[in-house]
C-alpha cells in the first residue's frame, strides 16, 4: 500500500539550532500516527514543514506518491493537507459557518456576477449537516466562535478541514486546555476521521490519548526520530525511555 | 449528580460564570447607547436651542457631516481589520489641492469645463489612492505598525499639499464646480408662493433668497450613496467578511487562505480613497483647494468611529455605528453653538464622549471575555 505522506531525511535549522534533524516519516491511508516527544523535541516544526508554514532546510516530502512542493499553508490545504493548530486558527468574532467557509465563501451572483452576496443560508446549512455527521450539536449555531467551548471550537476546526476534503489531518495538541468530557469528544472525532479513511497525525503530551486512538507511534528526541512503533507493540514505560533519550532505535542507521 | 453538573459546566465555559443582570445591562447598553444618546441630544436641542429643529439647520448638519462620514467610512473598515489610518486628514487636503489645481489650469487652458472638473476629481482621488497604496503596502508587506506608517504618509501628504498650493488656497474655480458643491436635489421655498422643487432651482432673487432652502446638496447625496455601498460591502460581501476575519484573527485568516496582505492594502486604499473624495467635495463646496481642509475633521472622524462602537481591538463594528457617531458629533457642534456654549467647551464634551465610548468597548470586551485571552 502506498503511503499518503512520505517525508525523507527532512531537516529544519533555525540559525545554529537544528530543530528537526534528518527525520523519515510515513503515514498510510486510514492510519492514525501519534507523534510524541519532550517540549522542544521538534514535533511542531516537523509538521509545520508538511503544512507549508516552514520550508525544510533539507530533505523531501512526497504526498500521494508525488514529490510535493509546499510553499504556503494554502498550497498545503489545496493538496488536502489540513492542520488543526494548537491555537485553533479560528476567528473568534465570526460564526461557526463563517469560520468553516473562511477564505472560500459561497456567494450568490447578481447582475451577471457583478454583485456577489455571501450565501449565508447555504453556508449555515452545509455546516450544520457536517457537524451532524460528526455527531456535534451546537446550542446556538449562529453564535460567535468566542462564545463556544473549547471542544466545540475543536469540532468546528475539524469540520472545516473535513468539508474541504482533507486527505491528511494534522492535529497539534488538540486536547490541550479542554475539560475531560471535551477531550473524550475530540478523541471520538479522531476515530470518526479514521472511519472516513482520513489519516491523522496526532501530536499530544497525553500518552493516554495517544494510546487510545493511534495505530503507530513516532518519538522525537532533540530533533531526531528515535522510535517508530506499532501502538499494539509498545508500552507507556518503553515510550518514556525513548522520550527521555535513554533509547534510540535509529542510532546505528544514522552512524 | 454533582460530577455530572461539573462536566456540564466544563463543556460550556461560557456558562461557568453566568452573567449577572448588571453585566447583561452593560452589554445591552454598549450596543444601543449611541442611538439613545443621539435621540436625547436632538430632543434636548430641539427643546432648548432656538431654531435647531428647522429644515435649514438640519441641512447644515448634513453638509457638515459629509467629510466626517466619508473619512469615517474608510476608517471603519481599517479599524475593524485591526489597523488605523492617521493619514486621512491630510490626504483629504492633498486631494482638495490637487483637484483644484487641475481644474483651474485646465479651465484656463481652454478645456471644456465638465471635462476639466472630471479630470480634477480623477487626479485628486488618484492622489488619495496612491497614498493609500503606499500606506497599505508598507503596513502589509513590511509589517510596520500602521500607526507609524500612516503618520508618515500624513506628513508627506501635508508637505506636498502645502507646496503645491504654495501655502495658499487654490482658487480660480469655475462656477459649475461651485454649483456641484452647493446646489441640491430638492429646493424648498418658504412663504405663500413657495413650495418644494425637485432637481430644478426656483427663480428667486434678492431678498427672497433668504426663503430658499437647499435640501440634500450633491455632496450629501453622493455621501449617502457611498454610505449605502459601504454598508452593503461590509455586511454582505466576501470583502466585508474578510475585513472582520482579519481583525478577529489575522493568522487564522491567512491560514484559511484569505489573501491578507492584499486585503490590508485594499483597505488603506479604500480609506485614503473616501478621504480623497471628501477632499474633492471640499474643493467643490468652497470653490477652492486647501491643504489643511481635513485637519480639523480627522480627529472628529476617528471619534465618530469609536463612538459608533467600532472596537479598537478590531473585529467589531458597523457602518451605521459610525454614521450615528458622526451625527452625535455634528449635532453637538451645532447644538452647542445654538445654546451659546463657547466653542472650546465642545472639545471637552467630545473628549468625554470619546472616553465614554472607549470605556463601553472595554467593558463589553471584559464581559465577553475576549480581553482575558
Ligand atoms: N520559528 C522558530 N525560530 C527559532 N527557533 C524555533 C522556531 N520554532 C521552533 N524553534 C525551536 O525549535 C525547537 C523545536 O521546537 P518545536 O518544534 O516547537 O518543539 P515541540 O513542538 O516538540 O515542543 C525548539 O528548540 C524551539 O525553540
Ligand atoms: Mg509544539
Amino acid at each position: 500500500m502506498e503511503p499518503i505522506l512520505r517525508v525523507e531525511n527532512i531537516t529544519k535549522r533555525f540559525g545554529g539550532l537544528t530543530a528537526v534533524n534528518r527525520v523519515n516519516l510515513e503515514v498510510n491511508p486510514g492510519e492514525v500516527v501519534g507523534l510524541v516527544g519532550d517540549n522542544g523535541a521538534g514535533k511542531s516544526t516537523l509538521i509545520k514543514m508538511v503544512s507549508g508554514v516552514y520550508h525544510p532546510s533539507e530533505g523531501a516530502i512526497y504526498f500521494e506518491g508525488k514529490p510535493a512542493v509546499i510553499n504556503t499553508p494554502s498550497q498545503a490545504r489545496d493538496m488536502g493537507i489540513e492542520t488543526i493548530y494548537q491555537d485553533l486558527a479560528l476567528a473568534g468574532n465570526l460564526t461557526m459557518s463563517a469560520n468553516i467557509f473562511l477564505g472560500r465563501e459561497r456567494k450568490k451572483k447578481y447582475l451577471g456576477g457583478a454583485v456577489r452576496i455571501l450565501d449565508e443560508k447555504f453556508m449555515l446549512q452545509e455546516a450544520l449537516k457536517l457537524l451532524e455527521t460528526l455527531d456535534v450539536h451546537l446550542p446556538a449555531p449562529s453564535a460567535k466562535i468566542e462564545k463556544l467551548s473549547g471542544g466545540q471550537r475543536q469540532a468546528v476546526a475539524i469540520a472545516r478541514a473535513l468539508y474541504w476534503n482533507a486527505r491528511l489531518m494534522i492535529m497539534d495538541e488538540p486536547t490541550n486546555n479542554l475539560g475531560v468530557i471535551e477531550q473524550a469528544k475530540v478523541l471520538d472525532l479522531i476515530r470518526r476521521l479514521k472511519e472516513q479513511h482520513v489519516p491523522v497525525i496526532l501530536i499530544s503530551h497525553t500518552m493516554r490519548d495517544i494510546f487510545a486512538v493511534s495505530d503507530r507511534i513516532i518519538v522525537l528526541h532533540r530533533g531526531r526520530k528515535v522510535a517508530d512503533k506499532r501502538t499494539s507493540e509498545t508500552s507507556n514505560e518503553e515510550l518514556v525511555q525513548y522520550i527521555m533519550g535513554a533509547r534510540d532505535d535509529f542510532e546505528a542507521a544514522r552512524a | 449528580m454533582a460530577s455530572q453538573s461539573r462536566a456540564e459546566a466544563l463543556s460550556h465555559p461560557a456558562s461557568r460564570k453566568p452573567r449577572s443582570t448588571q453585566q447583561q445591562a452593560i452589554l445591552a447598553a454598549s450596543k444601543v447607547w449611541s442611538w439613545i444618546f443621539l435621540a436625547a441630544l436632538v430632543a434636548y436641542f430641539s427643546w432648548n436651542g432656538t431654531g435647531f429643529f428647522t429644515l435649514r439647520n438640519s441641512q447644515n448638519i448634513l453638509v457638515a457631516l459629509v467629510p466626517i462620514i466619508l473619512m469615517g467610512l474608510g476608517q471603519t473598515f481599517v479599524i475593524i481589520s485591526g489597523g488605523i489610518d492617521l493619514s486621512v486628514g491630510w490626504v483629504m487636503g492633498l486631494a482638495s489641492v490637487m483637484s483644484a489645481i487641475v481644474i483651474r489650469d485646465q479651465v484656463n487652458s481652454g478645456t471644456n469645463v465638465e471635462i476639466a472638473i472630471l479630470m480634477g476629481f480623477a487626479v485628486g482621488i488618484g492622489c488619495g489612492l496612491i497614498a493609500g497604496l503606499v500606506s497599505g503596502t508598507i503596513t502589509a508587506k513590511l509589517r510596520v505598525p500602521p500607526f507609524i506608517v500612516t503618520l508618515g504618509v500624513s506628513f508627506v501628504a501635508r508637505g506636498i499639499g502645502f507646496l503645491k498650493a504654495e501655502g495658499n488656497v487654490v482658487g480660480g474655480q469655475p462656477v459649475e464646480l461651485r454649483n456641484l458643491g452647493n446646489e441640491s436635489l430638492l429646493y424648498f421655498v418658504r412663504g405663500d408662493e413657495g413650495g418644494l422643487y425637485f432637481l430644478k432651482k426656483p427663480d428667486v432673487i434678492g431678498a427672497q433668497l433668504r426663503l430658499l432652502d437647499r435640501v440634500f446638496t450633491w455632496p450629501v447625496v453622493i455621501t449617502f450613496i457611498i454610505v449605502l455601498i459601504g454598508m452593503f460591502v461590509l455586511a454582505k460581501t466576501q470583502f466585508g467578511r474578510h475585513t472582520y476575519a482579519i481583525g478577529g484573527n489575522k493568522d487564522a485568516s491567512s491560514r484559511a487562505g484569505v489573501p491578507v496582505d492584499r486585503h490590508i492594502i485594499l483597505l488603506y486604499v479604500l480609506s485614503a480613497g473616501t478621504s480623497a473624495l471628501a477632499g474633492v467635495l471640499h474643493t467643490a463646496r468652497f470653490s477652492g483647494g486647501a491643504a489643511d481642509a481635513g485637519d480639523p475633521i480627522m480627529m472628529m472622524s476617528i471619534a465618530a468611529v469609536v463612538i459608533g462602537g467600532v472596537s479598537l481591538f478590531g473585529g467589531e463594528g458597523r457602518v451605521i455605528g459610525t454614521v450615528i457617531g458622526a451625527m452625535i458629533l455634528a449635532v453637538l457642534q451645532t447644538g452647542l453653538i445654538m445654546i451659546n456654549v463657547q466653542t472650546f467647551y465642545q472639545y471637552i464634551v467630545v473628549g468625554i464622549i470619546v472616553i465614554m465610548a472607549v470605556l463601553m468597548d472595554q467593558a463589553r470586551d471584559i464581559i465577553i471575555g475576549r480581553a482575558e485571552e
